[in-house]
C-alpha cells in the first residue's frame, strides 16, 4: 500500500510496467519489489525445493526470495532480484519456477513430500540402480528444483569491460563512504565512490535520524553535490564492487542500462576492474532473520527493508504489522510505522529487557512460535513465558540483529573475527593489503560512528599515500545504542528456513551434524546452504550458530566458510564483453586476402591467420579437385602463394652469427653472405622447438624465418635465450614478419616469372638453390630467395607490406598467362608431403632431431640449446619411433592421420602399437595417398609391410613403409 | 616490368567517428627500429641530437623536434620516425625498417580517455600518461603500443595484420560509449 506524501520519490510520476503479464503501476524510483508491495502483491516467487510461496524479504542486493526473469525471449535475463530492478515504462517481469502459475503451481506437490527431502535426500534415496542417476534422477531433480532459466538463445545484448585507476576507492556510499570519499577529494587525492544502489545515501536513505539537523537522505544529497563538482572523483552508482584480488585490482559491476529500455549498444552491464592505491570498504551492514516455525510466508520480512520501503519508498508492506526481534535496532521499525500511520501490532522482543513503549504492545521475553496464510501472513503465533497466543498480522518485520559486511576482506582468505558483544563476525584488519574498514562493516552501526570513521580511515588512506589530510569536521549525528541477546532459532518440531534461497531448515543444519558433517564445510555442501545466488548472505551466521549448538562447540570455534568473489551475481556476459565474434580473438589478414576472398578461396584459421584453403575454379565441385589441380600447375608451371604468415625475424648484431650457432643445432657461421640454410632449433630438453631458413644479408645481418605457429614462440624464445642465457653477446632481434610481404612462387616456371616482373634478371649463377638477393620490382627494393618447399625449383620474393596485394595480384594474373595460378593451403600441404618436409604435425613438441632423420644436422663442434639434453640414451634408442614414408598397397586404399601402426600379423591393440601417422594426402603426382608416420626402428624398415588401423574411423590399410621423401629424392627438380 | 600500388593498413575502415571522438589513420611515415649495440646507448642519444636535435627517450616517454618523431618502444628499442635513421645510427645500432608493419590510428576526442579505458588496462590519468608519454600494453586482446600525443589524441599502433580488429575493437567502444552517454550520461 502506497503512503501518501512519504519517501524519497514524487509519487504523481508513475511508471507502468508488467508482473506475469500483470499491469503494475509504480512510481519513478521504485524498485520492482517495492511497486509490488505498493499494490499489495506479497506472493512474487516460489522457493527452490519445496515450491513454497515466498515474498521479499529485504530492500537491497541480498534478496533470497523475490528473484525474477526480466525481458523476453533471447533478452530474458533470470534470477534478478526484484528489489534491485528499478521500474522503467515497458518493463516486463516474471516469477520463476512455478507451473502452471504463481499461485497455482503443480511442483508444491514437493512440500508435502519434505519429510523425504531433507538434506543429503538424492545421496542416500538414488543409489540404485546406479546408471539411473544420469538418465533419470539427476535430470528429473533438475527439472523440479531450480531457479530461473536461460532463454538458450544467442546473447544478442551488448555489454563493455572498462578499466579505472585511482589513489582511494570507497566501497559503499552510506554515511561512512561518503565522509571517507570527501576528506579523500578535499585532500586531493584521486577518488572513486562506488554504490551498488541507484543513489548515494545507503542506510540513510531508509531511516529518519538527522545530520547535522538535516534528514540524513538531504545531508548525502549536499555531499554528493559537492563531490560531483570534484574533477578529481569519479561517482559510480549501481556499481557493486564484487571482489578484492591482487595488486590493489577490485572487480566491479555497473548496471549500465538495466533500468531503462534496450538501446542500440547500449551496454546491460559494465565489468570494472578498478586498480586503487588504498581502498576502503564502507559496505555496511546486512540484517539478518530469526529461524523459527513457517517463517518464510509471503509477508513476512527484515525488519530493516520494512523501515526502507516505509520512509524511503513511502511503502507499507502491511496494513497490521508484527515485529519480531533480539535488539533494539526494530523498535524503529514500530516508530517509523507509527508515524507513518500503519498499524503495529505488537512488539515480540525476545529479550526479557526489551524497551518499554507507550506507544506500541511490547512482549518482552516472547518468542513468535508458528505462522499461518497459505500465500501470504495472516496470523502469528507468540509464546510468552509457556503460553501461546495468536495475534492477526499481514505483515512480520523480523530482526536477529546485523552482520557486518566482511565479505570483501575474506577474499584474500582472511578470516574474520568473532565479536561476542555484537553478535556478529567484524573485519581481521589487514586481510586485503591497502584495504581498510569503517562504518558499520566494521561493526561500528551508529551513525556518528559511521560518519567519524569514515573521515578516520580516509586520513589514515592519505597518509600512507604521503597526502596530507585536509581538515574536516565530523559532523553531528544520533549515537543510538545497539543492544543484542542472542536468539538463532526458537525451538519447535515444524520446519524453520535459515537458507530462504536454497529451502535449508534448522532441521536439515542438526541432520547433518547428527550424520558428521560437523565441520562448518562439510555442512555446508552436505546442507547446500549458502550456495545459491545469495551465497548465504541471509543465512550463513544463523545456519553456523545452529551448527554450533548442534556439535557442542562454540560460534568462533566453528568458524564460517570461506567467502569468496563474486559479492553479487556476475553475469558472464559481463566479464567477457566484446569477447563475442569477431571480438573473440584478433583476426590477422595477409595483403593478399581481398584477392583470395575476391576467388571465392574458402579461408581457413592458422592460428589467427586467415589463409586461403584452395582456390576453386568453374565446374569444380569438391575441394580435392582443385588442390588436385593446383598441385598438378605447381609441379608443371608454376604457382603462387602467401608465406606472409612465415614468422620472419631480423638478427643484427656484431655477435649475431654466433648467437644463432647457439639457437640453431647446425652452423651459420660459416654461412656465406647471400646465402641460405635450412634449420633445425631444439628446446632446452632436447626436443625439436622449430625448423625454417636463415638468410645471411651481410657479416653481422641476418633474416630467419619461422613456421607460421611458432612464429611468437620462436620470437620470444630468441629474446629469452639473448636477455638471459647469452646476455655477453651483441645481437638484436626485431620481428619483421609484417614488415614484409612474402610470397611463394614455385614450379618449373618460377623463374621465367619472376624475370617478367623484376626490374633486374635472374639467373642461376647469381642466384643459385639456397641462394637470397636484393631485386627491385618496379623500383620497389625487395628481397628475392631461392628455397623450396614444394620440392620445385622455387623462389620467395618478399616487399613492403604496403605492396604485398599489388605485387601478389600482379604475380597471380602473370601466372595465369603461364599456364599456372595461386595455390592454397591444402595443394601446399600435399607438396610438402610428396617431398617428405616436415610441419608442426612432425615436430609435435615430441620428437627428436634423431626421430626426425636429422640427427647429422645437430653439430658435435659446438654447443647449442638442447645438444647435451638430445644426447641421452633414451632420446637416440634406435627404438623410437621414426619417421618414414607409407604407401598404402593399393594405391586409393584410405590412409588417415591419427591412425596407428601395427605389424601386420599382430591384433590392432595398444600393446602392439609400432607408431602413428601424423599426415597424409592423397597425391595427384604419384596417384596413390601418402603418409609421414613415425614407426618404432622405422628408418631400418623400408620395404616392410605395416598395417594402418584407426579405430576412431573404422579404417584398417595395409602400407609399405618407404623413405619420406615420397619424389625426387636426390633433389634435382627444386636444385635446377 | 611491373608497377606496384601502395594501400595502407586500414584502406577504407576509416576514417569513423562515434561516442564523441573520430578515429583516423595516421598518415604513412618513414619508421625504423633501432636497438642500439650494447653500451652504445649513449652514441646512439648524441648521434639523434646532432642530427635531428633530440635525444633518445626515458621508456614510457617520446621525444619529437621538427617532424621527426621518436617513441621509447620496450628496453633498448626505439622506433625512430621521420629521419634517416640507417645513417644516423650507422655503425652503432641495429637499425630496422618497421615502416609498413604497424598499423597506426588516431584516436581524437574530448572522450577519447574514456573509449580506451574500455580497451586496454594501463593508468590513462594525467599522472600517469601525461601528454608525450607512451606506453607498451594491450589494446582487447592485441600488443599495442599507446602514445598520448595531445591533451585529447591518442596514437593506437598495432601489428599491420590486425588493423581490420583493431578498428573494429576501437569503433565497438565508441559506439558502446555514445550510447552510454545518449542514456546516462559518461559514467566514466
Amino acid at each position: 500500500m502506497r503512503i501518501a506524501g512519504r519517501g524519497l520519490y514524487d509519487q504523481n510520476r508513475k511508471v507502468s510496467f508488467t508482473f506475469d503479464g500483470r499491469k503494475v503501476e509504480g512510481v519513478n524510483g521504485d524498485t520492482v519489489a517495492s511497486a509490488l508491495l505498493a499494490n499489495d502483491i506479497r506472493l512474487v516467487g516460489r522457493s527452490f525445493k519445496y515450491h513454497r510461496p515466498r515474498g521479499i524479504l529485504t530492500a537491497g542486493s541480498e534478496e533470497a526470495n523475490a528473484l525474477i526473469t526480466v525481458g523476453r525471449g533471447a533478452a530474458a535475463e533470470p534470477n534478478l532480484r526484484a528489489t534491485v530492478q528499478e521500474v522503467f515504462d515497458g518493463l516486463e517481469t516474471r516469477s520463476q519456477n512455478r507451473w502452471p502459475s504463481l499461485a497455482v503451481d503443480a511442483l508444491a506437490v514437493n512440500d508435502l513430500m519434505a519429510p523425504f527431502f531433507g538434506a543429503g535426500f538424492y545421496y542416500k534415496t538414488f543409489m540404485w540402480p546406479r546408471k539411473f542417476w544420469e538418465g533419470l534422477y539427476e535430470p528429473f531433480i533438475r527439472r523440479a528444483a531450480g531457479l530461473g532459466a536461460l532463454s538458450g538463445q544467442h546473447n544478442e545484448d551488448h555489454y563493455e569491460r572498462a578499466f579505472a585507476h585511482c589513489d582511494i576507492l570507497v566501497i559503499g556510499g552510506g554515511p561512512a563512504g561518503l565522509m571517507a570519499a570527501l576528506t579523500a577529494a578535499r585532500s586531493g587525492a584521486d577518488v572513486i565512490l562506488a554504490d551498488e544502489d541507484s543513489r548515494f545515501g545507503g542506510r540513510l536513505l531508509a531511516e529518519t535520524g538527522t545530520i547535522d539537523g538535516l534528514p540524513g537522505h538531504q545531508w548525502a544529497e549536499g555531499i554528493v553535490a559537492e563531490l560531483a563538482t570534484m574533477p578529481n572523483v569519479r561517482l559510480m552508482t549501481r556499481t557493486t564492487v564484487t571482489g578484492a584480488y591482487d595488486g590493489g585490482t577490485f572487480g566491479a559491476l555497473e548496471r549500465v542500462a538495466q533500468h531503462l529500455p534496450r538501446a542500440d549498444h547500449l551496454p546491460r552491464e559494465c565489468f570494472w576492474r578498478i586498480v586503487a592505491k588504498r581502498a576502503v570498504l564502507c559496505a555496511g551492514a546486512l540484517e539478518r532473520p530469526v529461524a523459527f516455525a513457517d517463517n518464510d510466508r509471503p509477508g513476512i520480512m527484515n525488519a530493516g527493508a520494512v523501515r526502507a520501503y516505509v520512509n524511503r519508498w513511502g511503502v507499507a508492506p502491511g496494513r497490521e504489522v508484527a515485529i519480531f526481534c533480539n535488539n533494539d535496532s526494530a523498535h524503529d521499525t514500530a516508530r517509523d510505522l507509527i508515524a507513518a500511520g500503519v498499524r503495529v501490532a505488537a512488539v515480540i522482543d525476545s529479550r526479557a529487557e526489551a524497551p518499554k513503549s507507550d506507544d506500541y504492545r511490547v512482549i518482552a521475553g516472547g518468542v513468535v512460535t508458528g505462522t499461518r496464510g497459505r500465500q501470504g501472513l495472516r496470523e502469528i503465533a507468540v509464546t510468552q513465558d509457556g503460553k501461546e497466543s495468536r495475534i492477526a498480522a499481514d505483515c512480520l518485520a523480523v530482526s536477529g540483529g546485523w552482520n557486518p559486511s566482511v565479505h570483501l576482506t575474506c577474499h584474500m582468505n582472511g578470516r574474520p573475527v568473532w565479536d561476542a558483544t555484537l553478535l556478529a563476525f567484524v573485519p581481521r584488519p589487514g586481510s586485503v593489503p591497502g584495504l581498510s574498514t569503517a562504518g558499520a562493516c566494521n561493526g561500528r552501526f551508529a551513525t556518528s560512528d559511521c560518519l567519524a570513521d569514515g573521515v578516520e580511515a580516509a586520513k589514515v588512506a592519505l597518509s600512507e599515500l604521503g597526502l596530507k589530510a585536509a581538515d574536516i569536521a565530523v559532523p553531528q549525528a544520533g549515537a543510538g545504542d545497539y543492544r543484542i541477546e542472542a536468539l538463532w532459532a526458537v525451538p519447535g518440531k515444524r520446519r524453520a528456513w535459515l537458507d530462504f534461497q536454497n529451502d535449508v531448515t534448522v532441521k536439515d543444519v542438526r541432520l547433518a551434524a547428527q550424520e558428521n558433517f560437523s565441520s562448518v564445510e562439510h555442512m555446508k555442501r552436505y546442507t547446500t546452504q549458502g550456495m545459491s545466488p545469495d551465497q548465504g548472505k541471509n543465512s550463513n551466521v544463523a545456519a553456523l550458530a545452529v551448527l554450533a549448538d548442534a556439535t557442542g562447540r562454540g560460534i568462533p570455534e566453528t568458524g564460517t566458510t570461506t567467502y569468496r568473489p563474486p559479492f553479487v551475481p556476475v553475469p558472464i556476459a559481463a566479464m567477457g564483453a566484446g569477447a563475442q565474434g569477431k571480438g573473440f580473438a584478433p583476426q590477422r589478414f595477409t595483403t593478399s586476402h581481398q584477392a583470395s576472398v575476391d576467388r571465392h578461396a574458402p579461408m581457413i584459421e592458422a592460428g589467427l591467420w586467415y589463409r586461403p584453403s584452395y582456390f576453386p575454379r568453374p565446374g569444380e565441385t569438391h575441394w580435392r579437385q582443385s588442390c588436385d589441380r593446383e598441385v598438378t600447375m605447381v609441379r608443371k608451371t608454376v604457382g603462387i602463394c602467401d608465406v606472409s604468415t612465415l614468422g620472419k625475424i631480423d638478427i643484427q648484431g656484431k655477435d649475431a652469427a654466433q648467437f644463432l650457432d647457439f639457437v640453431y643445432t647446425n652452423t651459420f657461421s660459416t654461412l656465406p653472405v647471400g646465402r641460405v640454410r635450412y634449420g633445425l632449433m631444439l628446446r632446452e630438453d632436447g626436443h625439436v622447438l622449430d625448423d625454417g631458413t636463415t638468410a645471411r644479408l651481410s657479416d653481422s645481418h641476418f633474416v630467419m624465418t619461422t613456421t607460421t605457429a611458432a612464429a611468437g614462440l620462436v620470437m620470444r624464445h630468441l629474446e629469452f635465450v639473448a636477455q638471459v642465457l647469452r646476455p655477453e653477446l651483441d645481437v638484436q632481434c626485431v620481428s619483421v614478419t609484417e614488415q614484409w610481404a612474402q610470397f611463394g612462387v614455385a614450379g618449373p616456371l618460377s623463374r621465367d616469372l619472376l624475370a617478367s616482373l623484376v626490374d633486374d634478371p635472374i639467373t642461376d649463377e647469381a642466384l643459385p638453390y639456397m641462394g637470397v638477393t636484393d631485386v627491385s620490382v618496379g623500383g620497389v627494393a625487395a628481397r628475392l630467395f631461392r628455397i623450396s618447399f614444394s620440392g620445385e625449383r622455387a623462389y620467395e620474393i618478399a616487399v613492403p607490406a604496403r605492396y604485398g596485394q599489388s605485387l601478389y595480384r600482379q604475380l597471380v594474373a602473370q601466372a595465369e598467362v603461364m599456364g599456372g595460378g595461386p595455390y592454397g593451403m591444402e595443394a601446399l600441404n600435399v607438396l610438402r608431403i610428396e617431398k617428405g618436409f616436415i610441419t608442426h604435425a612432425e615436430i609435435h613438441g615430441r620428437t627428436t632431431a634423431f626421430d626426425i632423420g636429422a640427427d647429422r644436422m645437430v653439430s658435435r663442434k659446438k654447443d647449442c640449446i638442447g645438444q647435451a639434453a638430445a644426447a641421452r640414451p633414451g632420446l637416440v634408442d634406435e627404438n623410437r619411433e621414426q619417421l618414414v614414408g607409407l604407401k598404402p598397397v593399393n594405391p586409393d586404399a584410405a590412409v588417415s592421420a591419427g591412425a596407428h601402426l601395427f605389424r601386420s600379423a599382430d591384433p590392432a591393440t595398444r600393446v602392439n602399437d609400432q607408431g602413428y601417422v601424423t599426415s597424409v594426402c592423397w597425391s595427384p603426382t604419384l596417384t596413390s595417398n601418402l603418409a609421414l608416420a613415425f614407426l618404432k626402428n622405422g628408418r631400418a624398415r623400408h620395404g616392410e609391410r605395416v598395417r594402418l588401423v584407426d579405430h576412431l574411423r573404422k579404417i584398417e590399410t595395409l602400407c609399405v613403409v618407404c623413405d619420406p621423401q615420397f619424389l625426387d629424392p636426390e633433389g634435382g627438380r627444386m636444385r635446377g | 616490368m611491373a608497377r606496384l600500388i601502395a594501400t595502407t593498413p586500414c584502406g577504407d575502415l576509416l576514417p569513423a567517428a562515434g561516442g564523441g571522438a573520430i578515429l583516423t589513420e595516421a598518415a604513412a611515415v618513414d619508421c625504423y627500429s633501432v636497438a642500439p649495440y650494447k653500451g652504445m646507448e649513449k652514441a646512439c642519444s648524441t648521434a639523434l641530437k646532432k642530427a635531428c636535435g633530440i635525444a633518445l627517450p626515458e621508456p614510457n616517454r617520446t621525444a619529437s623536434n621538427d617532424g621527426v618523431r621518436v617513441i621509447w618502444s620496450g628496453q633498448g628499442r626505439y622506433l625512430v620516425m621521420a629521419a634517416d635513421a640507417p645513417d644516423i645510427f650507422a655503425g652503432i645500432a641495429s637499425v630496422t625498417d618497421q615502416s609498413d608493419a604497424n598499423a597506426t590510428i588516431v584516436l581524437d576526442g574530448a572522450t577519447a580517455r574514456a573509449i580506451l579505458a574500455r580497451l586496454t588496462p594501463i593508468d590513462l590519468r594525467d599522472s600517469a600518461m601525461p601528454v608525450g608519454a607512451t606506453a607498451r600494453s594491450l589494446i582487447g586482446h592485441m600488443s599495442a603500443s599507446i602514445t598520448r600525443i595531445a591533451a585529447d589524441e591518442y596514437e593506437l599502433m598495432v601489428m599491420r595484420s590486425m588493423a581490420a580488429t583493431l578498428v573494429h575493437e576501437v569503433t565497438e567502444s565508441m559506439r558502446g560509449l555514445g550510447a552510454r552517454a545518449a542514456a546516462t550520461g559518461l559514467g566514466g
